[in-house]
């Protein structure tokens, strides 16, 4: 059976413009929140109680995470490098994956598992629930009122949840490593303190800034294009979450090599 | 202080509606109706601004929303209608007393006390005092669209906009709200639109009935027109037959 060039050029035409389409009206969303931000009036509660919801109310969980995950680098660190007799350099081990990479990553990660699902579902009823239509029929700008807030929460929330992680996961590593593995304390932190530079901890940080832009990003435009009915709102905070995970991963590639060009020239 | 001037509004292959026209004169009701699915909503929310019409032109006291370039020019146009939507629409995370404040607070940032007694003096004007501490989801339909009502009146408007003001309502909370409706009317003195296929409950408050159906005026005029009127369309709705030139969708 043979297909028509129009129906074929149809078939291929319609994904691509309906995905294009789609980052347009999200990048065009995110000019508006980006001009919503530096637009007056500023409402600097509504940021306040954002940072409440994504920030403090995702300590907990971070925490634990870092907790763990400094715990089982200790224990990995510590079998790898005896395999070459450097068991001298857990500390450093531990220290430098958390700050460049896993505090970052997995913060990212905890917080869109967390808040970004919540903010995506929250916007999405306020959508179906004709809230959002609401707040127009008042003359106050949903963008500004709602998305902007949180954006920006998620900008300023996530480098500092980042270096909760990293603290608390050098802690958990520590323990481990010099209480559990019988690693020498003053070894484990002199060896850390040397392998860390300041490239390492801007780098850690960088990377959190971003992945909180890309967060506050989907899971706001996920919400505000929220489709009607349950189902709606359920595809909106799966495709949130799904999004916001895989950006982080891809960009943290992208990140890591640029940052490591651009520092180490 | 409404016109709509030949609007068309379609959603992909699916024409909703299909040059309708329309005015609202001041201090005057009228009531859009027609069968389920037929665009009524469609219409209010071209009327807001918040859907943009394909072809023509609604203009709010003399303005065209339409042709409003931003946001905030579209802000401007509709600072003078009051909305009623169909769930309330209220704000789950906010009192009662806090949703009635919120436009005072949020769109015209009037001082914290004259906020407080403008809203004391809502609640007191539509009996809603004793709910003022409640959560939207501690309250009735019924109460929830008063409110939505008090958080509409508060900011004053000159045009109110209704969206089946009493649908999820029993037969008593219904015939509240219309009561209520044509108290608020006595006392505000505003212009209205109200979309319905409440018939014959919402002719009570209307002083014209336009009669929607395939994406085009069918009938427009006071409600003893359209009950006599020999339009099989709107003698069929009129009396919920399911024989006739209206078939369901």
């Amino acid at each position: 059976m043979s297909i028509s060039p129009v129906v074929a050029v149809e078939k291929i035409g319609a994904p691509v413009l309906g995905f294009t389409e789609r980052w347009g009206a999200s990048v065009i969303f995110l000019y508006h929140a980006i001009c919503a931000i530096f637009r007056p009036p500023f409402r600097f509660y509504l940021f306040l109680v954002q940072m409440l919801q994504i920030g403090t109310h995702s300590t907990l969980v971070v925490a634990l995470i870092g907790l763990f995950t400094g715990a089982v680098m200790a224990v990995q660190g510590e079998y790898t490098l005896s395999k070459f007799g450097a068991t001298a350099f857990t500390g450093s081990a531990v220290a430098l994956s958390l700050i460049r990479e896993l505090g970052p990553v997995l913060t990212a990660l905890m917080v869109v598992g967390r808040a970004g699902s919540a903010i995506t579902a929250e916007i999405g009823i306020m959508r179906i629930t004709e809230q959002i239509d609401a707040l127009r029929s008042m003359a106050v700008d949903p963008i500004k009122y709602l998305m902007a807030p949180r954006i920006l929460a998620g900008i300023v929330a996530m480098p500092l949840l980042c270096c909760i992680f990293i603290v608390v996961g050098i802690f958990g590593g520590y323990v481990v490593g010099v209480g559990l593995l019988g690693l020498s304390a003053g070894t484990f932190v002199s060896q850390m303190v040397t392998a860390v530079d300041t490239f390492d901890v801007v780098s850690g940080v960088v990377k959190a800034v971003v992945f909180g832009f890309i967060f506050g990003w989907v899971s706001c435009y996920k919400g505000f294009t929220c489709g009607y009915g349950a189902m709606g709102v359920n595809r909106a905070t799966t495709g949130s979450v799904v999004t916001s995970s895989v950006a982080v991963l891809v960009v943290d590639y992208f990140l890591t090599s640029i940052l490591t060009r651009v520092f180490l020239q | 202080m409404i016109s709509v001037e030949g609007v068309h509004k379609s959603f992909g292959r699916q024409i909703v509606l299909d040059g309708v026209s329309l005015q609202v004169q001041p201090h005057e009701i009228l009531a859009v109706v027609g069968p389920s699915g037929v665009g009524k909503s469609v219409l209010l929310k071209l009327i807001m601004g918040i859907l943009q019409p394909d072809r023509g032109c609604i203009t709010i006291k003399g303005e065209s929303i339409c042709e409003a370039c931003s946001e905030g020019r579209r802000n401007k146009i509709r600072a003078c209608c009051g909305v009623l939507f169909q769930s309330a629409a209220l704000f789950d995370s906010l009192t009662v007393f806090d949703n009635i404040a919120f436009p005072l607070r949020e769109e015209k940032h009037l001082p914290r006390d004259e906020v407080n007694q403008r809203v004391l003096d809502m609640l007191e004007a539509l009996s809603l005092k004793k709910y003022a501490f409640r959560y939207p989801e501690q309250l009735s339909m019924g109460i929830r669209k008063r409110v939505g009502m008090a958080r509409a009146l508060v900011r004053e408007p000159e045009i109110f906009l209704f969206d089946e003001p009493n649908t999820g309502l029993d037969p008593m909370d219904g015939q509240e709200v219309y009561e209520l409706i044509n108290d608020c009317r006595k006392k505000w003195k505003f212009a209205g639109l109200v979309i319905s296929h409440e018939i014959p409950e919402v002719f009570q408050v209307s002083d014209r009935v336009a009669m929607l159906w395939n994406g085009k005026v069918v009938e427009e005029g006071p409600p003893a027109q359209l009950i006599k009127s020999t339009n099989p369309i709107v003698q069929q709705f009129l009396k919920g037959k399911t024989d006739g030139p209206i078939r369901i969708q």
